[in-house]
């Protein structure tokens, strides 16, 4: 089903105090990019499940990225 | 326009979705089988370079992180009875976090305590009888890391140098004076791979001469010391994590911001990124290069190393060695002066 860019069904994505949007039908890997991050330096997470950079994204979806990378 | 169906990425072992692809190993598992992988590496790992043998005693440095937490609890589901180190920083959240705080240590609820807290949930969800030995470095040697530091460095400069010589002075102590055969840290493949790169940036021999996963004491006073994960990325240590539901500290230490290690990681991952698998070739070939063809042999400087005459551990000098000199004038800075 198209769906316009500003769809209020959109995905959201969180990365640590930040929120984006993403438009549904996209990959995981597609929205981390976009966001500007690298798909190697975070890890998605839906529902409480992790999920690979493959899956597509559907309207409504919350997805949590969580950075994989410390500096100590 | 439609959106392109892309085909669900599968567990190569039991067609469940896969909760991770690993590309430099063109792998991709669910949450049981990722599990059961990684505790078969790490098997092999501590197998495979003489890491430790299963009746030896283990201490495991946490703090409270993934990699600690998720190296903890590899080795006790591999039945090794690990016990476990944490040390206490006594490090707020620094300038900023706390609108009341304005010395950036907010002792008594920040970054040491919340690390703290995830460590006593885990061994709390484990039944509570694993062993964990707590030092407070403020209770046993008179200030915080952050207020040592400020009487020991000039100005405001960071605390790691005064942080990193303490840890590894109470690791070598309670490793020795507990009777463990080898003390395990969580470095991972990224961790390892960032050092290396600063490294060999640097030409820095007598380091590249010492990297490795496995340590052998070069002093009675010093344990031996292993880096199990040393293999695997800094993502899958973090799926290990979220896979397994062990909570940890999410945030850094707060001295840790705009550090050289993270650059360099973010760096090594973007090479990652078009070449997958090309940061754990840099660090494996390193290895193999040191093995193989005696890479760095001659690097090798066998120091003379003394004994401190009041902590035992070694020392390049006569005399105290640079970790009791260092508290002895932290202490005698702090102390109310004498009328
Ligand atoms: S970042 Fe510095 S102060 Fe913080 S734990 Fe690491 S070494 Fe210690
Ligand atoms: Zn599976
Ligand atoms: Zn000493």
């Amino acid at each position: 089903m198209p769906q316009p860019a500003d769809n209020p069904s959109a995905v959201t994505l969180t990365y640590r105090r930040e929120t984006f949007t993403a438009r549904p039908g996209m990959t995981v890997r597609k929205a981390v990019e976009q966001i500007g991050l690298n798909p190697e330096s975070v890890l998605a997470v839906r529902d409480g499940q992790l999920i690979t950079d493959e899956v597509v994204l559907e309207s409504g979806d919350r997805v949590k990225l969580v950075a994989t990378i410390s500096g100590g | 326009m439609t959106a392109k169906r892309y085909p669900l990425m599968l567990c190569r072992h039991c067609d469940a979705k896969a909760v991770i692809n690993m590309r430099q190993h063109k792998l991709a598992l669910c949450g049981p089988h990722y599990v059961d992988w990684v505790h078969k590496q790490t098997a092999r790992f501590i197998d495979e370079y003489g890491m430790f043998a299963p009746e030896d005693r283990v201490l495991v440095a946490v703090s409270g992180g993934k990699d600690s937490l998720a190296l903890w609890d590899i080795l006790l589901a591999l039945g090794y009875p690990a016990d476990g180190l944490y040390i206490g920083l006594g490090i707020g959240w620094g300038i900023g976090h706390n609108p009341d705080d304005d010395t950036g240590e907010s002792e008594g609820q920040g970054y040491s305590d919340t690390s703290y807290g995830y460590i006593q949930d885990f061994v709390q969800a484990r039944g509570g009888d694993q062993t964990l030995h707590v030092v407070d470095v403020a209770e046993e040697f008179g200030a915080t890391i952050p207020a040592a530091a400020r009487v020991t460095n000039r100005g405001r400069e960071k605390p790691c140098s005064l942080c990193g010589l303490t840890k590894r002075h109470i690791m070598n102590r309670v490793a020795r004076d507990g009777g463990y055969d080898v003390l395990a840290t969580g470095h991972n493949l990224d961790d390892e791979a960032a050092v290396l790169l600063g490294n060999t940036l640097q030409w820095s021999v007598d380091y590249l001469a010492r990297q490795g996963p496995v340590m052998p004491p070069s002093h009675p006073g010093l344990a031996r010391k292993v880096k199990p994960l040393f293999r695997f990325y800094e993502r899958e240590m973090a799926a290990y994590a979220i896979v397994r539901g062990i909570d940890y500290i999410y945030e850094e230490c707060p001295f840790a911001t705009g550090a050289t290690t993270a650059r360099y990681k973010d760096m090594l991952n973007n090479l990652e990124l078009s070449s997958p698998g090309i940061k754990l070739q840099f660090y494996l070939r390193f290895l193999k290069a040191k093995k193989v063809n005696n890479l760095f042999e001659n690097a090798h400087r066998t120091l003379d190393l003394l004994t401190c005459p009041t902590c035992g551990q070694p020392t390049t000098n006569p005399g105290e060695c640079t970790f009791c000199r260092t508290w002895d004038r932290v202490r005698d800075r702090l102390a109310p002066s004498r009328t």
